[in-house]
């Protein structure tokens, strides 16, 4: 007897199993976005974008709508396809390295202008497709490619705080949260209210999710699971950063 | 709302930036996306003007890479969109181009070409025609129409919108800094009254229905993950852009036939040569012209054709022999001596090609 796993109705079973590395977060934020699109019922109204980097694994993961752009760029062609068609719910996803480095402009000025629009933004502290070099959010001291003795943030600077920069420059009606693999219920909650702010014509919707690498990473289950649990969440804290007014009143 | 600007024809004097604004009305553009950069401006200023009046949508990026990607958007959520740009920002974005090469996308592009290299002058040049014909990674699967006139900007952005959706290759208007800013006398109108329909546009995501429920996901690519697969996309791309191109190709000609010698040239400098080669013809000097109006796909087989008859052929252009390349690549074989007249980032006179060609006729 096989054992039946459980996938999200908008995924796509035939493209099943996925194509990311053993131990990738991946997976885990995927299936989240599945669940959060199931359980919001909009499989019919959402156009998917995916970056450059591993996140454009996912080009055929959802039975939804979906384009694959080029690094950092997944940001602009979700704003200029929801521009073009307000109906359609727009999904923006994608690495550390697109978000915060060769994409940091298009994040920055589409929270700016509030497009009503969801990012969605895996952070795994380094570029994982080109092989593990240093990212913006690289932990102080973490070994990458580029950094083989350690980043150093004399040299080099901190991590990139990316939620709490795109709070600082959203206004009243966006939605800002860091979840993480590691707490999957919270995750999928951190989503839906993304999504759902989308659809409640709110505002500009973002969410980090801290993820895993261990191929890069270069650790083994243990040690993987540890430092997305333990070590990233002491620099990046986890939870929501903001949210809109009209949620605060709905919880008083 | 009124539904279009213009009602029948009506005679014009204004700006070929403003021309190209009343001619993506009168194409039923949908939205424009873009970044200010001089020479282009002005098509921005008359699109933002005339847009809540006829139903548009503009929105101002933050940089030209922007501008690209979210007119690649528009165009795959089904719009007719467009963008502008010139000089460094025509640099910028040959990125979102070619990933609409790569795919297919039918975004339309209005170039105004400024001096370069890099910031250089923001007046007038025709330097941007390797990077507009070729620019990017990739094979130059683009239709570029060069124009030379007020009347030719606003017929040709009618026709890029039509040319675009047709094919399905990225479509360019190449203007310049002085067709941008001058002001012409031109006639405009309904493109539709003419009978010119304009060919349905088609959303590529975002289409009714529950993708793997009552349709398949439109689900689209530019990655690739062997040899083989590239390389059998990029053979099937070329085949298509190679069958299309005979009736995409568009040329003028004159005097051809028994020129000793023929003045090829482009844009707005055609003016010049157009204007000098006619003054020789009455003085009895067998002058010709060729002016290519499409620079990508050229119309390769009448330029064969003119080379092979010629003895000489004058290449006259504000670049560096841009577009000579082109053509020399186009002629490869042909035995018409070859002159030049470049004068990059610099205008040319009907009297700088008169006096090139006395020297080269002796």
């Amino acid at each position: 007897m096989s054992l039946q796993v459980a996938m999200p109705k908008s995924w796509r079973v035939d493209t099943k199993p996925h194509k990311f590395c053993p131990g990738c977060g991946h997976g885990l934020v995927l299936k989240a976005v599945g669940e959060a699109i199931d359980e919001l019922g909009i499989q019919g109204k959402v156009v998917y974008g995916c970056d450059i980097g591993c996140s454009l694994l996912s080009w055929d993961f959802f039975n939804v709508d979906t384009i694959q752009t080029h690094h950092g760029r997944t940001t602009p062609v979700i704003t200029g396809i929801k521009r073009a068609n307000p109906e359609v719910i727009g999904i923006a996803y994608m690495g550390d390295g697109g978000g915060y480095a060769i994409g940091s402009q298009h994040l920055v000025n589409a929270a700016a202008r509030n497009e009503r629009i969801t990012v969605i933004l895996v952070n795994n502290t380094q570029y994982g497709m080109t092989g593990g070099q240093m990212a913006p959010t690289t932990m102080p001291g973490q070994k990458t490619e580029t950094s083989p003795y350690g980043r150093d943030p004399e040299k080099t600077g901190y991590p990139t705080q990316g939620p709490e920069m795109v709070a600082a420059i959203t206004r009243e009606g966006a939605y800002v949260a860091r979840a993480t693999v590691a707490k999957p219920k919270q995750m999928k909650d951190f989503i839906k209210k993304a999504l759902e702010n989308q659809i409640n014509g709110g505002g500009f919707s973002f969410v980090e999710v801290l993820s895993t690498c261990p191929t890069n990473w270069r650790t083994n289950a243990e040690d993987t699971w540890n430092f997305v649990e333990k070590e990233m969440p002491k620099y990046f804290k986890v939870g929501e950063i903001k949210v809109p007014e009209s949620r605060h009143e709905e919880g008083k | 709302m009124p539904e279009k600007p213009i009602k029948g024809e009506k005679r014009y004097f204004m700006t070929g930036n403003e021309v190209v604004a009343y001619a993506a009305v009168m194409a039923n553009a949908e939205i424009m996306y873009g970044y200010p950069i001089t020479p282009q401006n002005e098509i921005m200023h008359y699109w933002t003007r005339m847009a809540p009046k006829y139903g548009k949508e503009f929105l101002q990026t933050e940089d030209e890479l922007s501008a690209g990607f979210t007119t690649v958007g528009g165009v795959l959520a089904g719009r007719r969109a467009f963008t502008a740009t010139a000089g460094p920002g025509n640099t910028l974005m040959q990125e979102p181009i070619s990933m609409a090469e790569a795919m297919r996308l039918p975004i339309v592009v209005v170039v105004q070409q400024r001096g370069g290299p890099s910031t250089a002058t923001v007046i007038y040049s025709q330097q941007e025609v390797t990077l507009t014909t070729i620019g990017g990674n990739g094979e130059g699967f683009r239709i570029v129409y060069s124009t030379a006139s007020h009347q030719e900007l606003f017929d040709y952005t009618i026709k890029a919108f039509n040319t675009a959706w047709k094919y399905r290759f990225p479509t360019f208007v190449l203007g310049d800094g002085y067709q941008a800013k001058m002001r012409e006398s031109l006639t405009m109108y309904d493109p539709e009254e003419r009978g010119q329909k304009m060919i349905p546009t088609e959303a590529y995501v975002g289409k009714p229905g529950v993708p793997g429920i009552d349709r398949p996901p439109g689900q689209y690519r530019n990655t690739y993950n062997v040899e083989e697969e590239i390389y059998e996309v990029v053979q099937q791309y070329t085949r298509e852009f190679n069958a299309i191109s005979p009736e995409v190709a568009e040329y003028e000609s004159f005097g051809t036939e028994d020129a000793d010698l023929v003045v090829v040239s482009h844009g707005v400098v055609f003016r010049a040569v157009k204007e000098a080669v006619k003054e020789l013809r009455e003085a009895g000097v067998k002058v010709g012209y060729f002016r290519p109006i499409t620079l990508r796909p050229l119309a390769e087989k009448e330029l064969k054709e003119m080379a092979g008859r010629a003895k000489a052929l004058l290449m006259a252009e504000s670049a560096n022999g841009q577009l000579a390349r082109l053509v020399k690549d186009a002629i490869y074989g042909a035995t018409a001596e070859i002159h030049t007249l470049y004068k990059p980032g610099m205008g040319i006179s009907a009297e700088d090609v008169a006096v090139r060609i006395r020297s080269i006729l002796g």
